[in-house]
C-alpha cells in the first residue's frame, strides 16, 4: 500500500469538504474493495476520508411504503434487519449473500453502490427496485445513477447518505457465483411493483449492471416462468474470462432469471 | 493396545500451541534489527534484460541494499540445482539450463527474480523496487506443454527443441507384441492439469549472519532443513555446512512445495552479511502463485490392449511433462521414476512401455506436489481401464477384479516389486460402504429432479516410503533416502527423540511419541519430538513421499532397539541377574521367573549415575542413534468411489458421496490417518473440479490469486466416508505403508470416472468447472436431439 | 507520493488498553503482529479471501488484513490469544482439538475466530450452514471434514454454556 493521509471527519459536510479540497482524496466506507485494491498498489489515493464516525449514516428505517437504508449500513445489518426482511426479503437475502460473513461485517451498501463494481450484487437490487440514491447534494434515481464500469453519476465531492427502496410486491435475486472469487458471475434481480416489472443483471455486462428489457416485456404480460420460455439474450456485450465465456454468461442469465421469477 | 500406544487415536500434542495462537512459524520469528527483502520480479515470460539500473532504488528512503545477479556472481554464489540425473533413451544426460537465483541477462517466466531490494520496512523495499529501471527486450514465449518441442523459440542454449530429456521405461518389443495379439484396444488422450500447491502459510525466510562466529542462520519454511543446508552449502556455496544453521520451525503445510531450495532463501541468507542485518522475506500469495514450484502438467496418450475376456495384455503410454522454465530441485524424478513405475496400477499387466519427454516452457518450475507422479499414473491407469470397461460393455468393478494382482511378491514390468496387498478386499469394502447396489435407484431419483448422477471407481496404488538408497542412486538420485533418529533418555526418565523427519501438519509430535511411549512405557507427556533444526538434530532427509512413518519411524524403532538393549544391560546389573534373563515390558525390567523388577526411569537414572555397573564394560548414559535405510518401497493401495450429481442447466457439480477404503498397513493413530485421507481427497477433488493454473499465450499467469484460482472451500465438499483394510507391510518393522498422499492420488480418477459416467462421454477434462461441464452437457444434448 | 505522518491510535486488544503512533497505511493485522507481537493472527492471502487473519472487532468477525488499524480507534479487538480464560480453553478451541480440526495449524486461529462468530450469530447451525458460513476461510490440510465436525461440536458446547449461565 502506498502512503496516504488519513482523515476521519465527524459529519457528511466535513467529508464532502475533504473530498473537495484535499488532493486525490477517496472515501473509505467499509473498505472491503478499496483496501485490497490499495494493498495491491492498484489505487494510490493521497487522502483517505474515513466515514465510520458519522453515526447517522447507519440507520435503517421505514418511511411509508419505503425502506431507507443509511449508506454506512453493513451488509450484515441489512441482512439481519427485521424491517428489510419483512418488507423486501429479496434485498435482505442479497445482502446476506455478499462476500463472506467477515466481509459482510464491514462492507457497506453505500460503498458498494458508489464503487459500481461490475460483479457487485447491490447495483442489481438498486436498479431493479427503482431505488433512489440520496447524497449530500441531491437525489438520484437508480436509472440515472449507474454509468458503466466503476462509474456513477456521483460528482467529485458528492457523498451518498442513504438509499430509499420502494417495497415491491414480488422480488427475488439469484446469483451464480464465480467459483474462485465467489463474486457474481451472473446475478439477476427480478422485481414486480404494481405494473412495473424489472429484470436487472449484474456480473455479466461489460458495461456493468443493466436491465434485460426483453425479459421485462415478457414478464409484463404474465409474471411467470412460462413467459420466459424460449427467451434468450445475446452474448455480445457480455464479459468473457477464464470462468465464463459471453455465451455461458448469456445462458446463465436466462437460467437465473427463470429461477428468480420462480422464487419471487 | 494401550490408551496411547500404536493404534490409539490419541489427541494431538501439538494442538495446544496452534489453537491458542502460540505456534511459531517463520514469519512469527522476529530477529533484533531485522530488515525486509522485496524481490523485483519479471513481468514478462521471456525477455532479455538489456539494462538494469538500480541507482535510484539504492537512494530510496530506508533502502539498505539493492542486489542483482551480478552481485551473486561476484561472490561466486552458484545457481539452483536439480538433484536427480535422468538419462534419455539415447544415453545422453538431461539438459539442465543454468538457474541463477537472480537473473543474469535473461528472464524465463513471469515472476522470475530480477533483483532484490533490502529496506528497513517492507513498504520501503517495495517503494524502492519501483525505482529500479529495467529495459526488457521481450522474446516470444513458449507456453503450451504439447507444443514446446516444436516451438521456434528456445529457452536454454543447452536444450534444443526445449527438451530436457526423452526417457523411456519398459519392454517396447513385448508391448508391441501384446498389442498385436489384442482383441480390443482402448485409446485415450488425457491432460493432467497444472496445479499450484497453496500451503496456507506462504514461503518465508530470515537470514542472519553472526560475524563473531563467521556463521549464518537461516529460518525457513522447509520440509527438509538438512537437505536445504546441504544444497546451500555444497552446491550454491553460501557457507560450509558447519557455518550454516538451518531452522524450519512450525511450517504451515508443504505438500511438496517446501521441499525445494528456492532463490528467495538463498538470497535472504546471503544478503544478511551484505547489509549486516538479519534479512526477512515473506511471500505474499500472488508471489506464491508465481514462484512456488507448481505440480502435474502432463499431456498423455495411452493405449490399453485387452483380450476377448477382458484380460489386460499390455499398456503403452506417451507423456509430455512440462517442467517449466528451470529444473527445480527434484523435478526430473517426478514424471519418470515417481510416475511411470506405477503404470501397472493394481493390475497384472504382462507388458508395459512408456515414453516421457520433459520440456521447458516459459512458466513457473514444476516439481513434486502431493503424490508427485503417482496421481498422474493413477489417472492414466484408472481412466483407461474405466473407459475400456465401458467400451467392452463390462462392469468396471468386474474388469478390475479380473486383472488384480493376487500373488505377492509381484514383479511389474516397470521396476516395482509389490510386496503385499489385497486389492479385492478394499474394492469389496468400498462398494459396500458406497452402497453401489443402490446407485441405480439414486440415479433414477436424480433424473427425476433433472440431475445427472454418475459413479466412478479408482483402485489406486502408490509407492511410498522412499526409498532404498542404493536403488535410487542407480536411478539417478543425488542423495540417499534413508532417515535418522536419536533417542535421548534423560536421567529422570523423560525422553527426547531427534528425528530427521520434519512435521508440517502430519502430527509427528504425537504419533512418534506414541511409538516411544508404547516401547518404553514412558507417558506421552514425558516425550518430546525434536525436529527442524540442523544444530540440534543429526543429518536427516525430511518429509515427503509419505515416508515419515515407514522410514522415519523405522529409524526410531532401530534407535529404541539399541536403547532397550543397553538398558537391559544396566538393569541386569541392578537386578543382579544375567542379561539373558531380563524381560522388558510396560516400562519395567523383570527377571524371568521372579518378582524382581526395576522401573525404566530407575534404569535411566542408574545409567547416568553409573555407580552400579563397570564402565569398562558399559558406557554411562542412555542415548542411541540409528540410520534406517528401507529395503523396498511400500505400496499403499485401496479403492475410492465417487458419486457426483450434475445440474446440466448450469454445469454445477456436487460430490454426492465420496467413499475411500485404504490399505496403509498398520495404523499408528487412526484419527490422524483419517485426517490425512480427508485432506488428500480434498486436493484430489480440487484437481478434478476446481483447480488449474492457466497461463495465457504471452505467459501471464491468469490464476495468480484466489480471485481466479479456485481453491476447494467447505461448501464444495461433502463429509467423506472412510474405511480401512490391512495387509501388513513386510519390509519395515512396524508394518506401515504411509498415508499422506493417497487421497490426492486416488481422487482425480474417481471423480472423473464419475463425471464421464454421468455425462455419458469420455470427453471431459480437468478441471471440470461449471463452464466446462455445461459445454459438454450442451453438446451431449445436441447429440441426443440429433439421434 | 504523500508524506507519511504517523497518527495516534488507541484501542483495547484482548482486554488490554493499547496505543501507538502508526503510519496511516498500517493494517490491523500488521499492528497486531508487528506492533503487539500477537503472532497468532496470520496472513495467508492478499485478496481478503483466506480468512487466516480473522479477529473480532467489537464482537464481530472481521478480516484484520482488510481494515486499517486507525479504523479500530476505540474498538474492542479480540484475537486468538485472548480467547481462552487463562489455562481454560474456550469450548471452540477444545472442540478443534477433540475433533482433530487442524493439521498444520496455520488457518486455525482464523477458523476458530470465525467459528466462535458463527456460534454467536447462529447458535447451533446444521452441517450445510456451517459449510456455507466457512466461505471466507480456506484450509488446505483437512478437507474441512473435521473442521465442520469441530464447529458443530463447539457450537453445541457454547449453547450448553449459555443455558448453564441462564440457569444460574
Amino acid at each position: 500500500m502506498y502512503a496516504f493521509t488519513y482523515l476521519r471527519p465527524g459529519s457528511v459536510r466535513g467529508a464532502s469538504k475533504a473530498l473537495a479540497t484535499k488532493e486525490n482524496a477517496k472515501l473509505l466506507a467499509g473498505g472491503q474493495t478499496l483496501l485490497p485494491t490499495m494493498k495491491q498498489r492498484l489505487a494510490s489515493p493521497d487522502h483517505i476520508v474515513d466515514l465510520s464516525q458519522i453515526d447517522d449514516l447507519k440507520n435503517i428505517e421505514q418511511k411509508g411504503r419505503r425502506i431507507v437504508i443509511g449508506a454506512m449500513a453493513t451488509h450484515a445489518s441489512v441482512a439481519s434487519s427485521a424491517l428489510v426482511r419483512d418488507n423486501i426479503p429479496a434485498l435482505a437475502a442479497l445482502a446476506g449473500g455478499i462476500g463472506d460473513p467477515a466481509v459482510r461485517h464491514r462492507g457497506t451498501i453505500g460503498g458498494s453502490v458508489a464503487n459500481n463494481d461490475p460483479a457487485a450484487d447491490y447495483p442489481a437490487a438498486v436498479l431493479a427496485l427503482g431505488a433512489t440514491i440520496h447524497t449530500n447534494k441531491r437525489k438520484i434515481a437508480a436509472d440515472e445513477f449507474f454509468a458503466g464500469l466503476f462509474t456513477t453519476a456521483l460528482e467529485e465531492d458528492e457523498v451518498i447518505t442513504k438509499i430509499t427502496f420502494p417495497m415491491p410486491s414480488r422480488a427475488a435475486y439469484q446469483k451464480f457465483r464465480n467459483p474462485a472469487s465467489r463474486y457474481a458471475l451472473v446475478g439477476v434481480f427480478v422485481a414486480k411493483r404494481g405494473r412495473d416489472i424489472r429484470v436487472t443483471v449484474t456480473g455479466a455486462g461489460s458495461n456493468g449492471v443493466f436491465r434485460w428489457s426483453a425479459a421485462e416485456a415478457a414478464l409484463s404480460k404474465r409474471f411467470s416462468v412460462k413467459s420466459l420460455e424460449g427467451l434468450s439474450i445475446s452474448a455480445s456485450g457480455l464479459n468473457g474470462d477464464i470462468h465464463a465465456s459471453p455465451e455461458y454468461r448469456a445462458h446463465l442469465i436466462a437460467v437465473m432469471t427463470a429461477r428468480a421469477v420462480a422464487a419471487a | 493396545m494401550t490408551k496411547t500406544g500404536i493404534g490409539a487415536s490419541v489427541k494431538r500434542k501439538e494442538d495446544q500451541r496452534f489453537i491458542t495462537g502460540n505456534g511459531q512459524y517463520t514469519d512469527d520469528v522476529s530477529r533484533p534489527g531485522h530488515v525486509h527483502a522485496y524481490f523485483l520480479r519479471s513481468p514478462h515470460a521471456h525477455a532479455v534484460i538489456r539494462r538494469l539500473d538500480i541507482a535510484a532504488a539504492k537512494g530510496a528512503p530506508g533502502v539498505l541494499g539493492v542486489f542483482t545477479g551480478d552481485d551473486l556472481a561476484a561472490d561466486k554464489i552458484g545457481g539452483l540445482i536439480c538433484g536427480w540425473m535422468i538419462h534419455s533413451k539415447d544415453g545422453s544426460a538431461m539438459k539442465a539450463g543454468a538457474h541463477p537465483a537472480l537473473a543474469q541477462g535473461k528472464v524465463r517466466y513471469v515472476g522470475d527474480h530480477v533483483a532484490v531490494v533490502i529496506a528497513e520496512t517492507l513498504a520501503e523495499a517495495r517503494d524502492g523496487a519501483e525505482k529500479i529501471i529495467v529495459d526488457y527486450e521481450v522474446l516470444p514465449a513458449v507456453i503450451d506443454t504439447a507444443g514446446a518441442q516444436a516451438a521456434k523459440t528456445q529457452l536454454h542454449d543447452v536444450a534444443p527443441r526445449n527438451t530436457v530429456f526423452e526417457w523411456a521405461i519398459g519392454d517396447k518389443a513385448a508391448t508391441e507384441a501384446a498389442f498385436g495379439a489384442a482383441h480390443h484396444v482402448t485409446k485415450i488422450d488425457l491432460v493432467n492439469n497444472r496445479l499450484v500447491p497453496n500451503a496456507m502459510e506462504p514461503r518465508a525466510a530470515i537470514g542472519e549472519y553472526d560475524p563473531g562466529q563467521g556463521a549464518y542462520t537461516l529460518w525457513t519454511t522447509s520440509q527438509n532443513p538438512h537437505v536445504a543446508r546441504l544444497v546451500l552449502s555444497a552446491f550454491i556455496g553460501i557457507a560450509p555446512e558447519n557455518k550454516l544453521r538451518v531452522i524450519a520451525p512450525d511450517v504451515g503445510g508443504g505438500f511438496g512445495s517446501k521441499i525445494f531450495i528456492y532463490a528467495e532463501e538463498t538470497v535472504a541468507v546471503w544478503a544478511s552479511k551484505k547489509v549486516g542485518r538479519p534479512v526477512k522475506w515473506v511471500s505474499d500469495r500472488t508471489e506464491a502463485f508465481l514462484s512456488d514450484a507448481h505440480g502435474r502438467d502432463h499431456v498423455t496418450h495411452a493405449e490399453l490392449a485387452m483380450d476377448a475376456k477382458g484380460k489386460i495384455l499390455g499398456l503403452r503410454v506417451k507423456t509430455i511433462a512440462n517442467l517449466g522454465a528451470y529444473l527445480s530441485t527434484f523435478s526430473s524424478s517426478v514424471p519418470t521414476y515417481l510416475y511411470a513405475t506405477l503404470l501397472s496400477g493394481q493390475y497384472d499387466i504382462p507388458a508395459i512401455y512408456a515414453e516421457v519427454d520433459a520440456v521447458y516452457t516459459n512458466t513457473a518450475p514444476v516439481d513434486a506436489y502431493r503424490g508427485a507422479g503417482r496421481p498422474e499414473a493413477t489417472f492414466v491407469v484408472e481412466r483407461i481401464i474405466e473407459t475400456a470397461a465401458r467400451q467392452m460393455g463390462l462392469d468396471p468393478a468386474d474388469l478390475r477384479k479380473r486383472n488384480f494382482v493376487r500373488k505377492f511378491p509381484h514383479q511389474t514390468p516397470v521396476i516395482m516389486m509389490y510386496d503385499a496387498g489385497d486389492y479385492r478386499a478394499s474394492l469389496d469394502k468400498a462398494m459396500e460402504i458406497a452402497d453401489v447396489k443402490g446407485f441405480g435407484k439414486r440415479k433414477r431419483e436424480a433424473a427425476r429432479r433433472g440431475r445427472l448422477r454418475g459413479l466412478g471407481y479408482s483402485t489406486y496404488i502408490e509407492a511410498c516410503g522412499i526409498a532404498p538408497s542404493q536403488a535410487v542412486g542407480s536411478l539417478g538420485a543425488g542423495v540417499g533416502l534413508w532417515e535418522s533418529a536419536e533417542v535421548r533418555v534423560n536421567p529422570t526418565g523423560s525422553v527426547e527423540v531427534l528425528t530427521g523427519s520434519h512435521a508440517h501438519g502430519q502430527g509427528h509430535e504425537t504419533t512418534f511419541a506414541q511409538l516411544v511411549s508404547e516401547r518404553l512405557g514412558v507417558p506421552m507427556e514425558s516425550i518430546n519430538i525434536v525436529h527442524g533444526d540442523t544444530d540440534k538434530v543429526q543429518f536427516g532427509m525430511g518429509t515427503y513421499g509419505s515416508r515419515s512413518g515407514a522410514v522415519g519411524m523405522s529409524a526410531i524403532v532401530k534407535a529404541l532397539d539399541k536403547v532397550e538393549a543397553k538398558a537391559k544391560k544396566v538393569a541386569a546389573h541392578l537386578l543382579e541377574a544375567s542379561e539373558a534373563d531380563i524381560d522388558f515390558k510396560d516400562g519395567k525390567f523383570t527377571v524371568k521367573g521372579t518378582d524382581k523388577s526395576v522401573a525404566f526411569a530407575d534404569v535411566a537414572l542408574n545409567a547416568y549415575v553409573a555407580h552400579k555397573f563397570p564402565t569398562s564394560e558399559i558406557e554411562p548414559g542412555l542415548k542411541e542413534g540409528a540410520f534406517y535405510d528401507p529395503t523396498n518401497f511400500t505400496f499403499p493401495a485401496g479403492c475410492h468411489i465417487c458419486e457426483v450429481e450434475i445440474d446440466p442447466e448450469t454445469g454445477v457439480t456436487e460430490i454426492a458421496n465420496y467413499t475411500a477404503v485404504d490399505d496403509f498397513g498398520v495404523l499408528i493413530n487412526p484419527m490422524i490417518v483419517e485426517g490425512q485421507v480427508h485432506g488428500g481427497i480434498a486436493q484430489g477433488i480440487g484437481q478434478a473440479l476446481t483447480e488449474g493454473a492457466v497461463y495465457d499465450a504471452s505467459g501471464q499467469l491468469l490464476t495468480a490469486s484466489y480471485m481466479d484460482y479456485c481453491m476447494p472451500r467447505a461448501d464444495n465438499l461433502p463429509s467423506f466416508k472412510l474405511g480401512f483394510t490391512e495387509t501388513r507391510c513386510p519390509s519395515n518393522p512396524l508394518g506401515i505403508k504411509g498415508c499422506g498422499e493417497a487421497g490426492a492420488i486416488a481422487a482425480p480418477a474417481a471423480v472423473m470416472n464419475a463425471m464421464t459416467d454421468a455425462l455419458g462421454t469420455e470427453a471431459v477434462t480437468m478441471p471440470a468447472t461449471p463452464q466446462a461441464v455445461w459445454k459438454v452437457a450442451q453438446s451431449q444434448q445436441k447429440l441426443a436431439a440429433a439421434e | 507520493m504523500a508524506q507519511t505522518p504517523k497518527i495516534a491510535v488507541a484501542m483495547t486488544v484482548n482486554g488490554q488498553d493499547v496505543s501507538a503512533r502508526l503510519e496511516a497505511r498500517t493494517l490491523l493485522v500488521q499492528y497486531l503482529r508487528e506492533g503487539l507481537r500477537l503472532t497468532g493472527t496470520h496472513v495467508g492471502c492478499d485478496t481478503s479471501q483466506c480468512g487466516a487473519c480473522v479477529v473480532h472487532v467489537d464482537g464481530k468477525a472481521v478480516k484484520s488484513c482488510t481494515i486499517l488499524a486507525s479504523q479500530c480507534e476505540g474498538a474492542q479487538v479480540m484475537t486468538i490469544e485472548g480467547l481462552a480464560h487463562g489455562d481454560k480453553l474456550h469450548p471452540m478451541q477444545e472442540a478443534f482439538r477433540e475433533h482433530h480440526g487442524l493439521q498444520c495449524g496455520f488457518c486455525t486461529p482464523g477458523m476458530i475466530m470465525t467459528a466462535v462468530d458463527i456460534a454467536q450469530r447462529l447458535g447451533t447451525p446444521d452441517e450445510h450452514t456451517i459449510r456455507e458460513e466457512l466461505e471466507g476461510n480456506i484450509c488446505r490440510c483437512t478437507g474441512y471434514h473435521n473442521i465442520v465436525k469441530a464447529i458443530d461440536a463447539g457450537c453445541q458446547e457454547m449453547a450448553k454454556g449459555q443455558h448453564r449461565q441462564a440457569a444460574e
